[in-house]
Order: C-alpha cells, then sequence, then structure tokens
C-alpha cells in the first residue's frame, strides 16, 4: 500500500516536471499535423504516424520530404538518421532500467523522446533510478504522448480547414524547447565546446543530402566535447555534482 | 505512396534504435569512459538541430533582425540562461518570436 502511494506519487513528479515541455510540444505537434496534411498524407496516416513512430522532427522532416515527393525508402533512412541520437538516451539509460521486465522495458523504449528523455536522466543523476524511478520515466512519457496525439489531431483538423495553418512558424516551437534543454545542460568549457562545434558544423554541412549533415555535425561536436573534457580534467566532475 | 507501409517503416526503425541500446547496456557494463562520452549527446544532437533552424529557417543563412526564429532564439537562450528553468524559457521565446513576427519580420 505504501508502496503504490509512492509510485503514484513519483509518477505525478514525472508529468508535473514534463508540462513544459508539453507546451513547447504542443505548437510542434500541431504545426506536424497541419504540414503532413498540407503536404499529401491522409490524416489517418498522420495521426498514425503520430500514434506509431512518435518522434517529433522525424514526423517534422518526413512530412516535409513526402511535399516533396521523395521515394519512401529514403524517408525511412532518413527518419533513421535523424533519430539515432535516440540510442544514445536508450544507452545511457538502459544501466537505469536493466532490473525491469520487458512489459516495462518495451513501453519504455517506445515513448522514449528528447523531452522524457531529458527530465528522466536529469531525475536519475540527481536521486538515482531506484526503487520507483520508472514510475517516474512512466510519468513523463506518458504525458509526452498523450499531449502529442492531442495536438497533432488539432493541426490535422487546422490543417484542412485553413490552409495557411502550416506558415504561421509554429515550429519554432522546436527550437524553443530544444534551447529549454540544452542551455541549462552547458554548465562546463567541454559542454559549450560541444555545442559550438555541433551548432557551427551543422550550418556548415546543411547542404548535405538525406540530413547527413546533422550526423556529421553531432559525431563532431561529441568528439569535440570529449577531447575538450581530455585537455581541461576535473572541470566536467563540478558538474556532476 | 503506400501509407501504411511508411508509418510501419518510420515506426520500425524508430523503435528499433530506441530499443536495442536500451536492452544492451542493461545487459553488459559499459565502461565509464563510455558514459562519460555519451553525456555530450543530448548537447551535440539538439544544438545541430537547432542552430541550422534559427539562422537558416527557409534553408539559407539568414542573419539580421529580419529573422524572427534568430530573435526569438536568442532570447529564448538568455531566458534560459538566466532562469535555468524550461517554463519561462518556452513562454519568453514564443512571445518574442510572435511578436516579432507580428511587428518587425
Amino acid at each position: 500500500m505504501v508502496a503504490q502511494t509512492s509510485a503514484g506519487r513519483t509518477l505525478l513528479a514525472g508529468v508535473r516536471d514534463t508540462l513544459p515541455l508539453m507546451l513547447g510540444a504542443a505548437p510542434f505537434g500541431a504545426i506536424f499535423g497541419a504540414l503532413a496534411v498540407t503536404g499529401g498524407l491522409s490524416p489517418g496516416a498522420a495521426l498514425g504516424m503520430s500514434l506509431f513512430v512518435y518522434a517529433g522532427s522525424s514526423q517534422f522532416i518526413a512530412a516535409g520530404l513526402i511535399a516533396e515527393s521523395v521515394s519512401l525508402g529514403l524517408i525511412v533512412l532518413t527518419t533513421f538518421v535523424v533519430n539515432l541520437r535516440h540510442a544514445l538516451y536508450g544507452a545511457s539509460l538502459g544501466p537505469h532500467l536493466k532490473h525491469l521486465p520487458q512489459t516495462w522495458q518495451l513501453p519504455l523504449a517506445f515513448t522514449l523522446t528528447d523531452e522524457t528523455f531529458a527530465v528522466t536522466i536529469l531525475r536519475f543523476t540527481e536521486r538515482g533510478s531506484r526503487p520507483d524511478g520508472h514510475w517516474y520515466m512512466l510519468g513523463s512519457a506518458a504525458a509526452m504522448y498523450i499531449n502529442w496525439q492531442v495536438w497533432t489531431a488539432v493541426g490535422i483538423i487546422a490543417g484542412q480547414q485553413f490552409e495557411d495553418a502550416a506558415s504561421l512558424g509554429l515550429d519554432f516551437a522546436m527550437v524553443v524547447t530544444f534551447i529549454g534543454i540544452v542551455v541549462p545542460l552547458i554548465a562546463t568549457r567541454p559542454m559549450l565546446i560541444s555545442a559550438l562545434v555541433a551548432g557551427s558544423s551543422a550550418v556548415l554541412l546543411n547542404d548535405l543530402p538525406n540530413r547527413t549533415g546533422l550526423l556529421v555535425a553531432a559525431l563532431l561536436g561529441i568528439a569535440a566535447g570529449a577531447a575538450a573534457e581530455a585537455l581541461w580534467p576535473g572541470e566536467d566532475a563540478a558538474a556532476d555534482e | 505512396m503506400n501509407e501504411i507501409l511508411l508509418v510501419a517503416g518510420m515506426a520500425a526503425v524508430t523503435f528499433a534504435v530506441r530499443y536495442i541500446p536500451l536492452v544492451i547496456t542493461g545487459r553488459i557494463d559499459l565502461p565509464e569512459r563510455a558514459f562519460r562520452v555519451l553525456r555530450y549527446v543530448p548537447v551535440a544532437v539538439l544544438t545541430a538541430i537547432t542552430v541550422p533552424a534559427m539562422l537558416m529557417p527557409t534553408g539559407e543563412l539568414q542573419i539580421g533582425p529580419g529573422n524572427a526564429y534568430l530573435v526569438g532564439g536568442l532570447a529564448a537562450i538568455a531566458a534560459a540562461w538566466w532562469s535555468k528553468k524550461l517554463l519561462p524559457t518556452i513562454v519568453i521565446g514564443m512571445a518574442v518570436f510572435a511578436a516579432w513576427r507580428l511587428l518587425v519580420a
């Protein structure tokens, strides 16, 4: 009984800490829905993408590629590249979730997003993941998932009603959400170097085909951060406290 | 285009990249050094998505007050730096972007 109550409280803490990110995901979900249907995807497929793929930035990019009549295989490949970062989120969370049965690991992996990763890894770093950290992650993931479906649906309806819905600049919500996640993480010199290298490389490599510039820029940023950490050992330990 | 095949393909690759590494690192112990490197991943990837979206919203470099994405993004960075909190960052960033787009850009 006590364990039940504690799990429930932890779940609600996960929901609460995710609320600001839901605010950012709302216009982003709406712009995806609007772009998808104005770009030629059926409303069912647009909603299906949110339900089964559930990866905002790749859905957004896919909607753009569909509007440009890019082939199915290339869209799936681009999705893979854009979502590769989730592999590293999963790898970071794996040791925290290894004691859980598949009935937990499967849904937590399926709903792993930038937003849920950001709040969950912060919680696990500050307070550890045992005994009930998975309830925290579930709360964050469930809140984000439901929010994303609702706003996708709003965008689909708006996109069918008004041709201009896609040009309102709602995609800025993605920019502001990612800034909110990244800036507090830049607490050390190596982190700053990693961000500067990744950001400038991404601009310079923007014209590479199929969004591969994004992946190369990210790898350069990771390498730069790791190299900088080797140069200034100890600086980073302070950020772990 | 076959939409069912498209959604299924995107769903399969996305789930695979989320699930497989999670299970693998749960079973084999990665060296401490690997985890130190992993800590740079979110910063590097999200910055690589965000900076081009701010500086080249139409696909071409656009640095100046006519670019609301840049102005709103800088406001969000300032808000994030100052507050270290998500809610003010998101609210201030979106408000500045919307106002700038309406009034200036």
